[in-house]
């Protein structure tokens, strides 16, 4: 396992007993080829979008001097800011709706369930073997014109006529997006309710609190892990998301995601697109600063 | 609250998870439905039976060819992903690194990206460097999402590790390498299955930094984007979405009958 190089036998017999000694150094040699390709492939990217965004565009060429440009176009103009806090509420709507729908799920699993949970958590994650793009397809498939509902909803006689309000809006991206990012609040909620010390719950209602404020003085705090990282997994990718908005969104629906996309397309102007990237990532920062905050307290208050 | 209660008898837990695996199946159902449907419309009402659209699918050389460009990508990636996942969890879980938590914070930061930014960083990247997008870069970007993913898992499989084990082989005179191969990897065998499938999946499914970092050869999702826009061509596409469903659930039950037997075996024989 050990590099270290062999050119005279004594230093490397030095070097190497060195190296064998040292947790931190044999730590990072065998971390190293990965942090390497992450930094390649992380940091450099991330660092070259920075650096972009306070370029200018011109035709095809960059003007590679400092402007703050970009930044002020996205304050100009309006139509920026009001897309990104629309793709803010359409996820914070979208994290609600799946942690809320999936928190029973979890329990019941974690709590109800005695044999074969493996079957159930299995059973959760089926649906979404299938193809991203044809799972949010599914959903145009619902709610389209000649779709499920529609068809349900004449054959018993409700409506005459198709209902053309299902689809195209910022309703239908939330609930499309609620159902593909389902199993990843599941998941991390199940995990951190299996947890729980089960005696913990048995001393709460022992010194006599009820089954509902047990839950919200013990279940409810100690499941909070969960709750924040199924939040976390459901809110930031959801905040850029192409797929869903360009499938089932029309013009009213379209999130931050497409005008960056339009930004490397249709209207070429990549470092706009850079800036515009970096508010989002700044924005999405200061949600989970605030996220974390909020459980932090409630954690103090409750518990 | 009576906790002994089987899961089948009416209670209010137990029809919320009927309802809401209705809510999660139900749409997805609906893809195998179209499959069989004789009609290149993807409209109520159904017009019949046909298995026209598997024939259609097993005739249509591009949708095929996406699909090889994917199963490439998907394993390179996943071999490549898993063993930097694998390194990087030995590394963490064997040694205590100072700094630890921001250099995993760091690998972890695809995890908190959207994909679209980390899409245009690396397409920024990759043009200022003059590299040329092909299946190539859609795998490097593929990897770097993989990887925490695969480490992830191996640190969880690792973390009860008995580093005395180890230490036992080498003290009975195996070298590093053997003690690796015979100590090791088949304690760690069952997180490094599930790292490979978990990474193979995910690349397979990947659409926004393919969409980015691909020029001419498209992956599977790629195609399936661009058939979308042409209501004709998506029949035979919800075939093979159908066929790839039905393949996946033979190899985890295959996966799950292999892990069942082997605990059996494992107990049989008293260890």
């Amino acid at each position: 396992m050990s590099r270290s190089a062999t050119s005279s036998p004594g230093i490397s017999l030095r070097l190497r007993r060195r190296f064998l000694e040292s947790e931190a150094l044999r730590g990072f040699s065998l971390l190293s080829p990965t942090l390497l390709a992450m930094v390649f492939g992380l940091a450099m990217p991330l660092l070259v979008l920075f650096t972009l965004s306070f370029w200018l565009q011109d035709y095809v060429d960059f003007i590679k001097t400092f402007s703050w440009k970009n930044y002020a176009d996205f304050f100009a103009k309006p139509i920026y800011g009001m897309i990104l806090f629309k793709s803010i509420k359409i996820s914070g709507m979208v994290t609600l709706a799946t942690v809320l729908l999936a928190y029973p799920m979890a329990y019941f699993i974690a709590f109800r369930i005695k044999t074969n949970k493996l079957v159930w958590l299995i059973l959760i994650t089926v649906p979404f073997w299938t193809s991203y793009l044809l799972r949010v397809f599914a959903w145009k498939l619902m709610l389209g014109y000649n779709g499920v509902v529609n068809s349900g909803l004449k054959s018993i006689g409700l409506i005459s006529e198709p209902l053309e309000f299902l689809l195209y809006n910022p309703m239908a991206v939330t609930i499309t997006l609620a159902h593909a990012w389902a199993a990843f609040a599941i998941l991390p909620i199940y995990v951190s309710l299996e947890k729980i010390d089960r005696s913990l719950l048995e001393a709460a209602r022992d010194l006599g609190e009820n089954a509902f404020m047990t839950f919200v003085r013990v279940t409810l705090p100690l499941s909070l892990p969960g709750v924040i990282a199924a939040s976390l997994l459901v809110f930031i990718p959801t905040v850029g998301d192409y797929v869903t908005p360009s499938l089932v969104g029309g013009p009213s629906g379209i999130m931050i995601g497409n005008i960056i996309q339009s930004m490397f397309g249709k209207a070429f102007n990549w470092p706009l697109g850079a800036a515009i990237s970096v508010m989002v990532m700044l924005t999405i920062t200061a949600m989970v600063c605030v996220l974390l905050w909020g459980t932090h307290q409630f954690r103090r208050r409750v518990a | 609250m009576n906790v002994n209660r089987p899961w089948w008898r009416p209670d209010g837990f137990a029809v919320y998870a009927v309802i809401y695996l209705t809510f999660i199946y139900l749409p997805v159902l609906f893809l195998p439905l179209f499959s069989f449907n004789k009609s290149k419309y993807i409209a109520f009402p159904l017009k019949g039976f046909t298995f026209q659209w598997y024939e259609k699918m097993i005739n249509t050389p591009d949708l095929l060819e996406a699909l090889m460009n994917s199963v490439k990508v998907g394993v390179a990636v996943a071999v490549v992903s898993t063993m930097f996942g694998l390194l990087a969890a030995k590394a963490v879980t064997r040694y205590r690194i100072p700094g630890q938590g921001p250099v995993l914070g760091f690998i972890m930061v695809p995890l908190v990206i959207p994909g679209i930014i980390l899409a245009i960083a690396l397409l920024i990247l990759i043009t200022q460097l003059d590299i040329p997008l092909s299946l190539w870069t859609v795998g490097f970007a593929h990897m770097l999402l993989c990887t925490p993913f695969a480490m992830l898992v191996l640190i969880s499989r690792m973390e009860g590790f008995d580093k005395s084990l180890e230490e036992a082989a080498l003290d009975l005179g195996e070298g590093a390498w053997m003690t690796f191969w015979r100590v090791t990897f088949p304690i760690v065998l069952p997180g490094i299955i599930a790292s490979l499938l978990l990474t193979f999946t995910i690349s397979f499914d990947e659409f926004v930094l393919a969409f980015f970092l691909t020029s001419t050869d498209p992956t599977l999702p790629i195609y399936i984007w661009s058939s979308l826009r042409f209501p004709t061509k998506i029949p035979p596409v919800l075939a093979l979405g159908a066929t790839i469903f039905v393949l996946s659930f033979v190899v985890v039950s295959f996966a799950e009958w292999i892990r069942r037997r082997g605990v059996k075996l494992e107990s049989s024989s008293g260890i």
